[in-house]
């Protein structure tokens, strides 16, 4: 490409035919009408939501604070809740987008009302969306609040590079978005397999969406998994040894390593497909010695782990609260640790049962099939220390235990399906079929959203102050639960009566009854969507009856429970000092768990930094002049990117000191507002009366 | 001998040596295998074999004196190398077996 | 014999150096963890390239492309700047002064920039004899493998003009030292991944 070529095109291939309404008025056929609409639909949802937010933003004078307390912050709990944020409104959008679906296939007796192009633009983001943009924002926001509190630590390791992370995860989940307004998503699937994702079969932008949006997040996850596991290894409070940890920092710990290790395998097949649509390469091509079985290979020496990486921190938020709702010990610690680090080992040497049927011989597939039963049992483990954690405990029956047992039953019936697929000979037969479908829903649903549902319920009341409405969380739980039953249970059995997945229409009257019974399941579950976002509104505003200022509603455990709420963004007044495990349950046993020390000392805390926001923005400018061959675009975002960092590399003055004075008036403060506030038995926990101090009852502490 | 050196000199010159020692070997074992591919003379497997295994120590000598692993550190330091050492093996030995047990099937098939 | 505790891979600044030891430690051990995920990334492109090295489709192979004298004087240009900034890390450690320092760093950039430039005149030669990234899928994983190496050296080589710069500017303040710490980590671990591409493309190749 000459320079002149560079502006010749100053928008690149963008053009009026990039508007989802373009070819309905070209082309105004019905099949047209109806696809046009509906994406014009979604198009103008994004919009409307993006102006609505700059209207109230302006109208309310709160740019400045956006800026300066969110966007430019460096505390791990506001980037936290940033991430969750993000989390929820692509939950929001792939929902919808199942909803649509299950709607085209129960419609969908040789016909149905969705394009087949437009169908696969939905199942494709609807899958990137949930795994990349829902449930990774997800679990990193949980873990960036959580963790660094529960090891006892003031902050991540690099909280400036925690910031990047989310700048560049929000950067890909805009892009995403961005893609519904202008140009279409991949048809590809989320997995995008060449060679359907080459230039030669997939000419349009839509693999090149998929492509830089998921680069930009696999890259922010790898810095923040290199973030939490030096942080968990070196920022944890004085007598934290390991063995001390809560299990839900262990959890955090491996899907860390998991994060660090199997995002480079993703990122190469991104980038080899990418030099093979831009460049001409022959990674995955048809002809001249490509081979597009390595892509399959590559993506799921990723894509294996990552289910794991998605599974791990739900496996540590149900510990804690099984245990915290049962007022007992977690039973059998240690066997979940072991357990947790022979799923992170393991989930390294199942990969190739993903692509059984790709044609390597039969005692591969029987090695990799043993593997996958093999993983099983490390997960059995921990069903059962959760059930014998149960076992004789004062089990409270609040929002996080009923999706906490939802997640057992459904969870366990997920996983004999699995073990049902990881036998090659079964897997022929399923494979490609709704099965597969009704089996990874059947893990991500219960287990992971369950899971980042019951840590949002769990730990609300410590990030904002005051607990979620229980009426509200209940009639979610339950949609949630029964919708899931009825969208994923009919799906096995169409998929042993032979439905492939991903079909727009098939021909055969007998899928009917069940299609349909899907589809409601999936109504049920957007009612569940809706009652949560409900619950919210509730909450907030009755939010002066739920306060729990003194930050204990719930008789925790970990040390989270052991500051204020909302917390001060120093986490804790004085490093706390550990002797065991469930060290904030061992403090309030012995009576010492609101003291004050003798001293203060000056705390030093990162200065904001608008490193985050900026590379965010950097990093969308580069993926959309990608996408669209925008190169004076690409070019001037990369070179400003390399600009950032060189600046950044002569920031000095980086931090900032709270003075000991204002940490100790702080500390006092809430002190005294603990001890004038009255202890509540776990009878009224979900009642107003929960100021947010537990009264005590003997509770167990682990040796 | 000249006068005893103080505790920071000895460091000092240790490290030196550890630097030079490096160079030294890893000199040594390149040259050695880009002579024999050089000047051949040998067995093509033998030589694949030589040229891998010189490689691994050569790998162990710059690990050793260039970046100062050793079996005296913190722990997690050489925990994580060798955790990273495994995977590495799981997955770049993994890939090729599957992808040589396609090459292998594809060429079969397209046999008559 | 009395050592000193060992913080962090690499060589360590010691306890002479207060407070910027201390930082080293969580500092350095993150880079680390970033580089065995960056090994990570080379592996995979290691295992790309062995499975497609039969993979020339008719075109040009590893004998009729690759110069093995020219490559084998990259090697040591690199083993050079590998001493030279273990050099430098014993300037920064035990100093005097920063001029010292400066001096190493300038001769491991002086080398990195020729191993650049022999390389860069490789891929020409290899351009020219009709090696082309889209001629083939051996060709393709060539030139994933050895340019991303180059990618690296490269961004090395900006990484140390801009940590001269700092020095310059700030002296040698701890976050200049963390700078030249971690330098010479990737210094040393891209080194290591030459010896591999040395190894198993070019003496492989050709053996």
């Amino acid at each position: 490409m000459s320079i002149a070529g560079i502006f010749e095109h100053p928008l690149g291939r963008l053009g009026p035919d990039a508007l989802p309404f373009w070819q309905m008025l070209q082309h105004p056929t019905e099949g047209n009408i109806i696809n046009g609409c509906v994406a014009t639909g979604a198009a103008s949802m994004v919009v409307i939501g993006a102006l609505v937010m700059v209207v109230l933003l302006t109208r309310y004078r709160r740019w400045g604070v956006l800026w300066s307390d969110w966007l430019t912050s460096p505390d791990h709990k506001k980037i936290g809740i940033m991430y969750v944020a993000i989390a929820f409104v692509m939950l929001a959008r792939a929902l919808i987008e199942a909803v649509l679906m299950r709607a085209q296939q129960a419609f969908g007796l040789s016909g149905g009302f969705l394009s087949p192009d437009h169908f696969a633009q939905l199942f494709s983001t609807h899958g990137t969306i949930m795994i990349f943009f829902m449930a990774m924002p997800f679990l990193t926001g949980i873990i960036n609040y959580v963790m660094p509190m529960q090891i006892g630590a003031r902050d991540v390791s690099f909280p400036v590079l925690n910031s990047i992370s989310l700048g560049l995860t929000a950067a890909g989940a805009g892009l995403v978005m961005v893609s519904l307004v202008i140009g279409k998503f991949s048809t590809g699937g989320w997995f995008g397999y060449p060679p359907f994702t080459e230039a030669s079969f997939s000419p349009g932008v839509g693999p090149d969406y998929w492509i830089w949006s998921l680069t930009l997040a696999s890259l922010g996850s790898t810095l923040t998994g290199i973030n939490f596991a030096v942080t968990i290894y070196k920022e944890r409070a004085p007598g934290m040894t390991l063995m001390r940890m809560p299990l839900f920092t262990w959890t955090a710990l491996c899907t860390s390593i998991l994060m660090i290790f199997a995002m480079p395998p993703l990122t190469v097949a991104t980038a080899q497909l990418a030099l093979d649509r831009y460049l001409g390469f022959h990674y995955f091509t048809n002809a001249l010695g490509g081979n597009m079985m390595n892509f399959a290979n590559l993506f799921w020496l990723f894509g294996h782990p990552e289910v794991y990486i998605l599974i791990l921190p739900s496996f540590g938020v149900f510990s804690e609260v099984i245990s915290t709702f049962s007022g007992k010990v977690l039973y059998g610690y240690r066997s979940l640790v072991m357990a947790t680090m022979a799923i992170t080992v393991l989930s390294f040497t199942v990969w190739l049962h993903h692509f059984f049927t790709m044609g390597q011989n039969a005692n591969m597939n029987a090695a990799f099939g043993i593997a996958s039963m093999l993983i099983g049992v490390p997960t059995g483990v921990k069903i059962y220390d959760w059930m014998l954690t149960m076992f004789r405990g004062r089990v409270r029956f609040t929002v996080p235990m009923v999706y906490s047992f939802g997640f057992i039953l459904l969870f366990v019936l997920g996983g004999m399906s699995g073990i049902l697929l990881a036998n090659p000979s079964v897997d022929y037969q399923v494979h490609n079929t709704v099965f597969l479908v009704a089996h990874f829903h059947n893990m991500a649903v219960p287990g992971v959203l369950f899971g980042m549902l019951v840590a949002y319920h769990f730990w609300f009341p410590k990030a904002f102050g005051f607990r979620l409405d229980e009426r509200w969380g209940m009639v979610s739980a339950l949609c949630w639960i029964f919708g899931f039953m009825a969208a994923f249970f009919p799906l096995y059995v169409l998929g042993v009566m032979g439905l492939p997945r991903r079909t727009v229409a098939y021909s055969e009257a007998s899928y009917v009854p069940l299609e349909w019974v899907a589809f409601l399941g999936a109504l049920l579950i957007l009612v569940a969507l809706g009652s949560l976002l409900w619950q919210l509104r509730v909450s907030i505003r009755h939010r002066d009856e739920n306060r729990v200022a003194a930050g204990d509603p719930w008789n925790g455990r970990s040390l989270e429970w052991a500051t204020s709420a909302p917390p001060p963004e120093y986490n804790f007044a004085v490093i706390p000092s550990v002797e065991g495990r469930d060290a904030f349950a061992r403090a309030k046993e012995e009576g010492c768990a609101y003291q004050s020390p003798d001293t203060y000392r000056d705390i030093e805390l990162p200065r904001n930094s608008a490193m985050g926001p900026v590379t965010g923005a950097i990093g969308f400018a580069l993926g959309f002049g990608l996408v669209w061959h925008i190169w004076w675009l690409v070019i001037l975002s990369f070179l400003a990117a390399v600009t950032t960092l060189i600046v950044r590399g002569f920031a000095r003055d980086t931090t900032r000191v709270v003075p000991a004075d204002e940490v100790r008036r702080e500390h006092l403060r809430w002190i005294a507002a603990v001890n004038a506030t009255t202890a509540v038995s776990r009878v009224d926990e979900c009642r107003p009366v929960n100021d947010g101090r537990a009264r005590y009852e003997a509770i167990g502490v682990a040796p | 001998m000249s006068a005893p050196l103080s505790d920071r000199d000895q460091a000092r010159r240790r490290e030196f040596h550890s630097y030079v020692w490096g160079a030294g070997l890893a000199l040594v074992l390149t040259v050695v295998p880009f002579a024999l591919v050089h000047w051949g003379g040998i067995p093509r497997i033998d030589l694949l074999v030589t040229i891998g295994v010189l490689a691994l120590v050569q790998l162990l000598v710059h690990f050793r004196f260039f970046l100062h692993i050793g079996f005296r550190q913190k722990r997690e330091d050489l925990q994580l190398i060798l955790f990273s050492a495994l995977l590495l093996t799981i997955m770049v030995s993994g890939t090729i077996w599957i992808m040589a047990s396609l090459a292998l099937r594809m060429t079969l098939a397209a046999q008559p | 014999m009395n050592r000193e505790a060992v913080r962090h891979p690499g060589l360590n600044l010691g306890a002479a150096h207060g407070r910027d030891d201390e930082a080293a430690e969580r500092v350095m051990f993150g880079f680390w963890v970033f580089l065995m995920s960056d090994a990570i990334l080379f592996g995979m492109v290691f295992a790309t390239y062995v499975t497609s090295v039969h993979a020339t489709a008719g075109g040009p192979g590893p004998h009729q492309l690759y110069d093995i004298t020219s490559v084998f004087v990259e090697t040591l240009l690199l083993l050079a700047s590998s001493f030279t900034f273990g050099m430098a890390s014993l300037a920064l450690k035990y100093g005097p002064g920063k001029g010292r320092l400066a001096g190493w760093m300038i001769a491991t950039l002086a080398l990195g920039i020729g191993f650049l430039a022999l390389e860069v005149h490789d891929f020409t030669a290899m351009f020219a004899a009709g090696g082309v990234p889209s001629r083939s899928g051996f060709l393709s994983a060539f030139f994933d493998l050895v340019p991303l190496h180059g990618l690296h050296v490269a961004a090395g080589c900006v990484w140390l003009v801009c940590l001269l710069g700092q020095i310059a500017r700030y002296g040698l303040d701890t976050q200049a030292k963390l700078g030249v710490m971690r330098l010479a980590l990737f210094w040393h671990f891209l080194d290591i991944i030459w010896i591999m591409i040395f190894s198993v493309v070019y003496l492989a190749g050709l053996a």
